[in-house]
Parts: C-alpha cells; structure tokens; sequence
C-alpha cells in the first residue's frame, strides 16, 4: 500500500497558526475509525507559523501521520487555495475517509473539494460509524431542524467525505508517549490561488465569540420584555462564567446581536448546560439546541414546549428567579472558596 | 450586473408541530414554502440592483409548485424566473444539485454574480452554493453578513465566523452565501405582485440543457440515505414550580444541588 492509501484523514483547523479545538475532537473520531479499519490516521494542517509544538500534539491526540502544509500565502483561509492543496493530496494518496469540522470553514472547503474529486459529503454530523462487512463510513446527521436522524453513506465514491459538528466528541486525553511522523509538505506554486485577497479580521466584541466553544450558554427570550433586561441574562452568565445566547424573538427585537442567535436560523451550540430563561421553546429554537447535555428552563408558563426538553425546569417568574439562583450560586461559591481557597482558580 | 440567485422550496417548519405525547413530528401540517434563508439573498440582490442597476434572475430546481415560490421573488422586485422540474432531478444529492444549477448557469446566464442562502432549513447543509462555485471555477465567500464596496469589478465582503468577521475581496464572477444579518427581506409591493401576476415562468427539464445523464438525480448522487430516524426529544426532567416565597429559595437551591451534582459549578 502507498503511504496515504486508505488512510483516514482530518483536517485540523488553526487560526493565527494557533489550533482550534475542532482539530483535536476530529481526531478522536478519527481514531475509533482508524482503528475499526486498522490504518493509519492523519491529520492535516494547512496554515502558516504553526509551531512544531502544535503539530506534535496532533500526534499526542491520535494521530500516526501529521501532513504540514505551510506557505505565508496559505495564512488565513481563502477557499479556493485550501481547496487546491487538498485536492492534490487526496489524488496523490487516495484517502478512505476525509473529516473537517462543521464551522465556517470545513462547511464552506469541504464542499468545494468534493465537487473537485467528484465525491460525496455528509454536512454536520453528530454520529460516524464503520459498516462491518464493507467497510463503508456511516454517517448519522440532524435533518429538518433536528427532527430527524439520517444515516447516510457514500457507496462508490473515495474519499467519504463528512464534515463533523463541533463538541460532539471529546478530545482523547493528549498522550505525550504517542510516537508518529510529521511530514512537510512543499507547496507547489500552482496551488495558490490569489483571486481572493483577504484584508482583516474585525473580532465579534461581547460575549458573541465562545458561544459554540463554552460550555455553559445561558439565553434569553421574549420573556425579558425589554433590551435593558439583559442585563439579567448576563450577570447570571458572568457568575456561571458562561456564554450568552438568545433567541430569535430578542434578537429580531434588537435587544442583542445576531451572533448570539441560537437555532435553526442562528447557532447550533451543543454546551454541556444550556439554560433557557423567557424562552418558549419552539421548534426552530431546539432546533440549535438539542445536543446539549443538560437543558435547564425558567419561564411563567407551565405548558411551555422548552419544558419537555428541561433536564431541570423552573415554572416561575423569571425576574424574580434569575436574581435568586444568581445570589445563590454565589454564596456557593464562596462556601466552597472557605473550604478550599484553589476553588474555581482555573 | 447579471445577478443568479438560487432559491429551494422547502416544508415550512415553522408549522411543524411536536407531538407532546411521544414528542415526534407531526408532518401533515407542514406545508411547501420558500428556503426562509434564501430571503436574505433575494433581499441583497435587489439591494445591489437598485444601486448599481442590473437583471436578477431566480432559479430553482423541485417540483411544479416551486413555481409559487419564484413568483414572490418576482413580486419582490426580480426579473426573471427559472424553474427546472423534470423526473430527472430527482432524488439528487447537493453534489448532483450543484451539477445541475451550474450547468444551466454556465449553459444558459450570463453572470456576474451568484447569491445563494446559507443553507435550505430542510436538508442544512450550505452546500450547494460553494458547490456551484467550484462546478464552475470561480471563487466563493460564505456567511456574509456585509457588502462592504463594489467597483465593477471586485466586491469587498465580510463574512462571519466564530472568531469574528473576515473581510475579504472578491473578483466577479463569484458566488455569495449570506447570513440573515445581512439585511431584513423587504415585503412585495402590490404592484410587484400585479407584475409577477404577468411574468411568466420558463419551466425546463433534462432535454433543454446539455446534462451528463449520469450525474444528475439520485443515480448522479455519490451520498445515499440509508435509515431514516424520528429521534424522541422529550427528557422530562424534574421541574419546581414556584407560587410562595419558600417555593423561591427551594427553587434555587435545588438548581444549584443539579448545578454541583453534574459538576458544573
Ligand atoms: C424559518 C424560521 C427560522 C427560525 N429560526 C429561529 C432561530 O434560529 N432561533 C429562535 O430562537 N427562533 C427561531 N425562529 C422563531 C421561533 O419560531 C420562535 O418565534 C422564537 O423562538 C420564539 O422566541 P421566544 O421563545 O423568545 O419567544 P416566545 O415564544 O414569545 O416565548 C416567550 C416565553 O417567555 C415566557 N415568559 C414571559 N414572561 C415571563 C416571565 N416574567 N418569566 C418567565 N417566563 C416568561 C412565556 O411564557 C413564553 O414561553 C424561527 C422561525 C422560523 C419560521
Ligand atoms: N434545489 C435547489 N434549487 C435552487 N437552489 C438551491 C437548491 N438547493 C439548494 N439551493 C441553494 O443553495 C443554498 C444552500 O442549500 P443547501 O446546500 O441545500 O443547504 C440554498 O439556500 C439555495 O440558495
């Protein structure tokens, strides 16, 4: 077999030459498939200035193989480049199976590489498996906002690409024993493509940044009555050291941006607490929400749909519970702080 | 300015109802209506045809009753409308579906520009508009929330990630997949609608266009769905109720015993 052939590839995903933790989680499910194959698994880099460091803790995460593709031109994602080198690399080595990250960049990379190597690809998965007897990638994804779970393969095609939602898997515990190869890869200058020029990155501002990568998210809803309200959601997220969320309700009423928009038509979060406080709980907001570990809910109406999904639910009024919980959770903290002066020193 | 905006009827989840028993959907209710998100990419096309002038043509690919959905873009203010059915197209996966909108495209429009949603609420996949991108060899700026500047010749974008926005330059032609933030879909106008009324709808299949048979419908799909599943999503966890004062204190407490026992505080 050529080095490659086979191989179960992911693509790691940096940004300023610092890896994300979607490149660690990737190769998690990576390495049960790798493993349930029996060949290797690689991880790909594509970036600029990313450490020796960085690349040896793919290995420490899973990975037997890391492909290092550096070039300045390659420093911030432009599709078009991105898509270039990958498709060398999958003709030259003939990968079984491709996984990115469900983000804005594997959502947009993967489907322009799949259309180059004409193959198939599974957007947004939340489960992978290998079909015993073939071999076959099964790839099991969240449909019509969360109401169904499809299982779709791709028969006939190489590489089965899929593109893997974020938090749905733990990163295996980094392994500093692992031994594997760093292998750089020259760039050749035909695989750049200078049609797009980036200029910059403006940064998000609040709280916005972090709500797909914390993991308590704390939302508000039509409940608050009013933007000034927020300030609710957001002291009790300060001392959850939590994200803040919100449905569409408050955000088509300007009471907080888009970016905190959770739902079909905003965020899907997968947080290992995720609160709901003066939300309904329709269709389309579960829709955003339905991976988290815990769903905990305030709000005045007993019959609320976000009920039949609370792990804890509160039926109360939400303005005199928010403050309550938030004194309470204090007074917690500094409890446990007598007790143990490195409590909640991180 | 030639703008192409591909637009995807959906079922309208927005009537879907749960089930509260076995908290499954109950899909009878669910009718046929335009992708929500594709809104956002009509509403930016006539935005930037009202103001550096140009043709916006509306092109879908589904069944006969899409025809619907095309007309209220045309009442909104686009020009023209492609309506592609055939026995054919169906069962196609996004791969076959950007095939088979980027060969009308490239066969059929000239094009400056290709706005496309950021993703159909039914399949969520945002695939199909970097896909058209790439069948056709032009660049691709996804999630934009912005048009920065236009000269004729480049547009300047920013689009949203998880770490903030990237603004990025773009040569035309090229395609754009934008986000809701971009703009709010204006409403059509009674005389949009009058005009829509009297606008007729090409509708064409397979015969009209030089496809590979091969690659189109569910035979030119590389993905198949192979189980189908209607996940219950009722937990049903322990709920206080709140009518006195002591209900209050024991409500938090008992929040926070659930916050400490799953290790979250
Ligand atoms: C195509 C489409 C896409 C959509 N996408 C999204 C999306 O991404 N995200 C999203 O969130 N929605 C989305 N929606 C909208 C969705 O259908 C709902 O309209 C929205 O989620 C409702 O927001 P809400 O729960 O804040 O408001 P409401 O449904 O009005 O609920 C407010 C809740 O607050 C409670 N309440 C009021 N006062 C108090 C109080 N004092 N204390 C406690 N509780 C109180 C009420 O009992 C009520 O349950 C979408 C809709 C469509 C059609
Ligand atoms: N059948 C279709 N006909 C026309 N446009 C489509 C079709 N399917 C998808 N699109 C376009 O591609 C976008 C992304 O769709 P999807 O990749 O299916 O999530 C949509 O918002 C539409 O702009």
């Amino acid at each position: 077999m050529e080095p490659g052939e086979n191989e179960v590839w992911t693509l790691a995903e940096q940004r300023e030459g610092k890896l994300k933790p979607i490149s660690y989680e990737l190769l998690a499910w990576g390495r049960s498939l790798a493993d349930k194959l029996n060949v290797p698994l690689a991880s790909l880099v594509i970036g600029n200035g990313i450490s020796q460091d960085a690349l040896e803790s793919l290995i420490h995460g899973g990975a037997d193989r890391v492909y290092s593709i550096q070039h300045p031109l390659l420093t911030h994602f432009i599709c078009e480049s991105y898509a270039r080198v990958l498709q060398h690399l999958i003709q030259e080595h003939h990968p079984a199976v491709l996984l990115g990250g469900a983000t804005t960049t594997g959502r947009t990379l993967l489907p322009y590489v799949a259309i180059k190597v004409h193959t198939g690809l599974t957007a947004d998965c939340t489960g992978l498996d290998i079909e015993p007897g073939t071999g076959n990638l099964l790839q099991t994804r969240p449909a019509i906002g969360g109401n169904i779970l499809a299982t779709i393969k791709t028969p006939n095609h190489r590489p089965q690409m899929a593109t893997i939602r974020p938090r749905s898997k733990q990163p295996l515990c980094p392994d500093p024993s692992r031994a594997g190869v760093i292998e750089s890869i020259i760039v050749q200058e035909e695989w750049l493509d200078n049609r797009v020029q980036f200029l910059g990155r403006d940064p998000l501002g609040e709280e916005g940044d972090g709500l797909e990568g914390s993991d308590i998210v704390v939302s508000g809803g039509k409940g608050l009555r009013k933007g000034e309200n927020f300030s609710l959601i957001r002291g009790l997220a300060q001392e959850l050291r939590a994200a803040v969320g919100a449905s569409r309700e408050a955000v088509d009423r300007g009471w907080i941006s888009y970016p905190h928009q959770v739902g079909l038509s905003g965020k899907t979060i997968a947080p290992k607490l995720y609160i709901a406080i003066g939300i309904s709980g329709s269709i389309q907001h579960l829709a955003g929400i339905k991976s988290s570990e815990q769903i905990a809910a305030v709000n005045l109406d007993p019959n609320a749909p976000i009920f039949q999904v609370a792990d804890f639910g509160i039926v109360g009024d939400l303005f005199q519970v928010v403050p309550r919980i938030r004194d309470r959770i204090r007074k917690y903290r500094l409890e446990k702080q007598k007790e143990d002066p490195a409590y909640g020193c991180t | 300015m030639h703008i192409v905006v591909p637009i995807k009827q959906v079922p309208d989840t927005a009537r879907v109802k749960l089930d509260p028993v076995t908290g499954t959907m109950i899909r009878s209710e669910a009718d046929a209506v335009m992708n929500p998100l594709d809104l956002y990419a009509v509403e930016t096309a006539l935005r930037l045809k009202e103001q550096y002038g140009g043709w916006i043509t509306v092109l879908s690919m589904g069944p006969k009753s899409a025809a619907r959905s095309i007309k209220e873009d045309l009442a909104m203010g686009c020009d023209e409308g492609i309506l592609l059915s055939d026995k054919a197209f169906a069962g196609s996966d996004t791969w076959a579906t950007s095939y088979t909108l980027s060969t009308v495209i490239r066969q059929s429009l000239s094009f400056d520009l290709i706005i496309a949603g950021e993703r159909a609420t039914d399949g969520d996949t945002g695939q199909v508009g970097p896909g058209i991108a790439a069948w056709l060899d032009i660049p691709v700026a996804t999630y934009v929330s912005r048009i920065l500047s236009f000269d004729g010749n480049r547009i300047e974008v920013a689009r949203l990630t998880e770490d903030g926005y990237e603004r990025l330059s773009v040569p035309l032609p090229s395609v754009l997949t934008v986000v809701k933030e971009i703009a709010v879909p204006r409403l059509p106008t009674l005389r949009g609608i009058l005009k829509a009324r009297s606008l007729e709808i090409a509708v064409r299949g397979k015969a009209d266009y030089p496809f590979q048979d091969e690659y189109l419908g569910l035979q030119g799909s590389p993905t198949r769905v192979v189980k189908i599943e209607t996940p219950l999503i009722s937990r049903k966890g322990a709920v206080v109720t709140i009518k006195t004062e002591e209900d209050l204190s024991q409500a938090a407490e008992e929040f926070v015993r659930f916050l400490s026992q799953k290790g979250l505080i």
